[in-house]
C-alpha cells in the first residue's frame, strides 16, 4: 500500500491569473485540489475608516477605487446612499445619465473580465478585441467626465455636468458598433471546442448553495436565480427601461460566461433606450443646504456665491439616521450602509462588497478540480481585489 | 406583508426576543435580545414560504460613549420574494455573539471581518482569525478610539513582525 501524501502550493499574491493580489494556498493530491484557502487584505486601504474623516462629497473619488474596472457603478451606489440619507430627489435627466454611465461601466468591467478570463484559459486573441472596444468607452468617459478609468462623474444630487454634442454622437456610434463586436467575441469562444471543454461542468454550484454563500450578480444568475437589483429594487429610473435578466441553468463556468455575454447585449440595449429618450431639464438637484448653486448664479448673486463657498469648505450636513442603498455593480450587489450623526462626515460607512463573498466561496468551488481549472474558476467569478480589500 | 407574518411568528415562539421594531426607508428592522439570538436567526432562515436565505452583510457600528457600546447589524434578504430585513443587536465590549456561519456560509468571512476591524468576538466560529489586517496586528481599526493614521505611524515599518501563513 502506498501512502497518499498531499503537497501544498502557494498561488499569488503576485500572479496574473489571480486578477490582482489574491493569495491562494492549495493542497494538492496529484493534480487535484483537496483544500484551498484564500488570503486577502493585500490591497486594504481602509476606505471605510478614511471616509469617517472626509466630507460627504469627498468620499465619491474613494469609491472609484473599489471596483476600478467599473468605477461609475460604485459612484452611483454611494451617491444613492447619501441622497437617501439627506432626502434628495435627483432630476430625471441626471438619473438617465447615471444609467448610461453605470451601464458603460458594466460593459467595461465585462470587457476586462472577458479578455483576461480567456487569456488565462489560453485564448489569447480575445483580449485584443475587448480592449479595442474598451478604449472606445474610455474615450466616452473622457468626453463627459474628463477622466478615463475612474470618471468620478457623479455628485450627491446629480452628475457633474451636462452632455456635450460629441458625447451623444460617440454614444450613438458605440451603440451602433457594439453588436457587431459582440458577435465577434461569440465567434471566437462560444462554440469553440477547447473553450467549451475547459469551461463546461467546471466549478458547478447549485442555486441554494450559491444563495447560502452570498453570491450575487452574474455568478448567482449563472446558477439560475434571477436576482438582479435593477429589477428587484429598481433605482435611478431603471424601471423605465425594457431589459431582460439572463439566467443560466448549470451554474458552471460556461453558464456564468454566457450570462455575462448576454449582459453585454442588455446593457447596450439600456444605453440605447436612455440616450434616445434622454429627458430635458437640469442635471443636478437644487437644495440650498446640500448642493452647489449653478455657476452662473454664483457669478451674479452674492448669496449664491456664499452658498457655493459653504458647500466647498464645510460641505453638506446629513441628519441622524441609517440607510442602506444597493446597486447592481458589474460583479453583483454593491451595497453602501451609511450612518449619519448630524455632522458633515459619515459616522460609519460600510461597503457591502460583492467580490468579498465571491472570494469566500472559492474553497467550496475549487475542491475536486485540477489546478488548471482553478484558474478558470477564479476567472469566471470575476473578482476585483480593490473591492474585496477596500 | 410577508415580513410582518415572519415577525409575528417569531413573537409567538420566542416572546420578549424582539425588543424594538421599526421601518426605515421601506426596510423592516428588528432589534433582538442577545439570549434568543441564534434561535431567532435559525427561524428566519427556515421560515416558509419566504425564508431569509441570503445573509447579505454584517456590520458593526461603534457608538463609543454609549453602553452597550456596539450595534451589530445583519442584513438579510429573501431571494424568493426579494424582501430585506435588518436585524440589529446591541452588545457590549467583549460580549460574545453566537456565530451564524452554520446557518449561512456567507457569515464566515463577514464575521471574521467584523472581528478583525471592530473587535467583536463570535463564539462557535470555525476559524475566527483576522482577515484584512495581518495576524499580529494590534487593535481594531474601525473602532472610534483607533487613530486614523494608525497607532504606530511614526515608527519605521519592520517586516519581520509579520507572521507568515504557511
Amino acid at each position: 500500500m502506498t501512502e497518499s501524501k498531499t503537497i501544498t502550493l502557494n498561488m499569488g499574491p503576485h500572479h496574473p491569473a489571480t486578477h490582482g493580489v489574491l493569495r491562494l494556498i492549495v493542497e494538492l493530491d496529484g493534480e487535484t485540489i483537496v483544500k484551498a484557502t484564500p488570503y486577502i487584505g493585500y490591497l486594504h486601504r481602509g476606505i471605510e475608516k478614511i471616509a469617517e474623516s472626509k466630507l460627504f462629497q469627498q468620499v465619491i473619488p474613494l469609491t472609484d477605487r473599489l471596483d476600478y474596472a467599473a468605477a461609475s457603478a460604485n459612484n452611483i451606489g454611494y451617491c444613492l446612499a447619501a441622497e437617501k440619507l439627506m432626502g434628495l430627489e435627483v432630476p430625471k435627466r441626471a438619473q438617465y445619465l447615471r444609467v448610461i454611465m453605470a451601464e458603460f461601466a458594466r460593459i467595461m468591467g465585462h470587457h476586462l473580465w472577458l479578455g483576461t478570463h480567456a487569456l488565462d484559459i489560453g485564448a489569447m486573441t480575445v483580449i485584443f478585441y475587448t480592449f479595442r472596444d474598451r478604449e472606445m468607452i474610455m474615450d466616452i468617459n473622457e468626453e463627459i467626465a474628463g477622466y478615463r478609468l475612474t470618471p468620478t462623474f457623479f455628485r450627491i444630487g446629480g452628475v457633474a455636468q451636462d452632455t456635450t454634442p460629441d458625447f451623444i454622437k460617440k454614444v450613438r456610434d458605440f451603440v451602433k458598433w457594439f453588436p457587431k463586436a459582440l458577435e465577434g467575441y461569440h465567434t471566437l469562444l462560444t462554440e469553440n471546442k477547447i473553450w467549451t471543454t475547459r469551461t463546461m461542468n467546471i466549478g458547478k454550484i447549485s442555486a441554494e448553495e450559491a444563495v447560502n454563500y452570498g453570491l450575487t450578480g452574474p455568478s448567482l444568475r449563472g446558477s439560475g436565480v434571477a436576482y438582479d437589483i435593477r429589477k428587484a429594487f429598481p433605482y435611478s429610473s431603471y424601471d423605465d427601461f425594457d431589459f431582460q435578466i439572463p439566467v443560466g441553468e448549470n451554474g458552471d463556468v460556461y453558464d456564468r460566461y454566457l450570462v455575462r455575454m448576454e449582459e453585454f447585449k442588455q446593457s447596450i440595449n439600456i444605453i440605447s433606450q436612455a440616450i434616445e429618450n434622454l429627458p430635458e431639464g437640469p442635471v443636478h438637484a437644487d437644495s440650498p443646504w446640500i448642493t452647489n448653486p449653478a455657476t452662473t448664479d454664483a457669478q451674479n448673486d452674492i448669496s449664491a456665491l456664499i452658498r457655493r463657498f459653504m458647500m466647498h469648505t464645510k460641505g453638506p450636513t446629513a441628519p441622524k439616521g441609517e440607510v442602506y442603498a444597493a446597486v447592481e455593480g458589474a460583479k453583483g450587489e454593491l451595497g453602501f450602509y451609511l450612518v449619519g450623526d448630524g455632522t458633515e462626515h459619515p459616522y460609519r460607512l460600510k461597503i457591502r462588497s460583492s467580490c468579498f463573498y465571491l472570494a469566500s466561496a472559492l474553497p467550496r468551488l475549487l475542491v475536486g478540480h485540477m489546478v488548471a481549472d482553478a484558474i478558470a474558476i477564479i476567472g469566471s467569478l470575476d473578482v476585483v481585489l480593490g473591492e474585496i480589500d477596500r | 406583508m410577508a415580513v410582518k407574518t415572519v415577525i409575528d411568528a417569531i413573537g409567538k415562539i420566542h416572546p420578549d426576543s424582539i425588543i424594538k421594531q421599526c421601518e426605515t426607508q421601506g426596510i423592516c428592522e428588528i432589534t433582538l435580545a442577545a439570549d434568543a439570538f441564534f434561535e431567532v436567526m435559525t427561524l428566519l432562515h427556515e421560515h416558509k414560504p419566504f425564508p431569509f436565505d441570503m445573509l447579505t452583510d454584517i456590520l458593526g457600528i461603534d457608538r463609543m460613549p454609549r453602553t452597550p457600546r456596539f450595534d451589530l447589524v445583519y442584513l438579510l434578504l429573501s431571494t424568493k420574494n426579494f424582501t430585506r430585513l435588518i436585524v440589529r443587536m446591541e452588545i457590549d465590549e467583549g460580549q460574545d455573539v453566537p456565530s451564524v456561519s452554520s446557518i449561512w456560509h456567507s457569515a464566515d468571512w463577514a464575521e471574521r471581518e467584523v472581528f478583525d476591524l471592530m473587535g467583536i468576538p463570535f463564539s462557535n466560529h470555525p476559524n475566527l482569525q483576522r482577515i484584512l489586517m495581518w495576524e499580529n496586528f494590534e487593535g481594531h481599526p474601525l473602532r472610534k478610539d483607533f487613530p486614523l493614521e494608525g497607532k504606530d505611524f511614526d515608527k519605521p515599518f519592520d517586516p519581520t513582525t509579520i507572521q507568515d501563513y504557511c
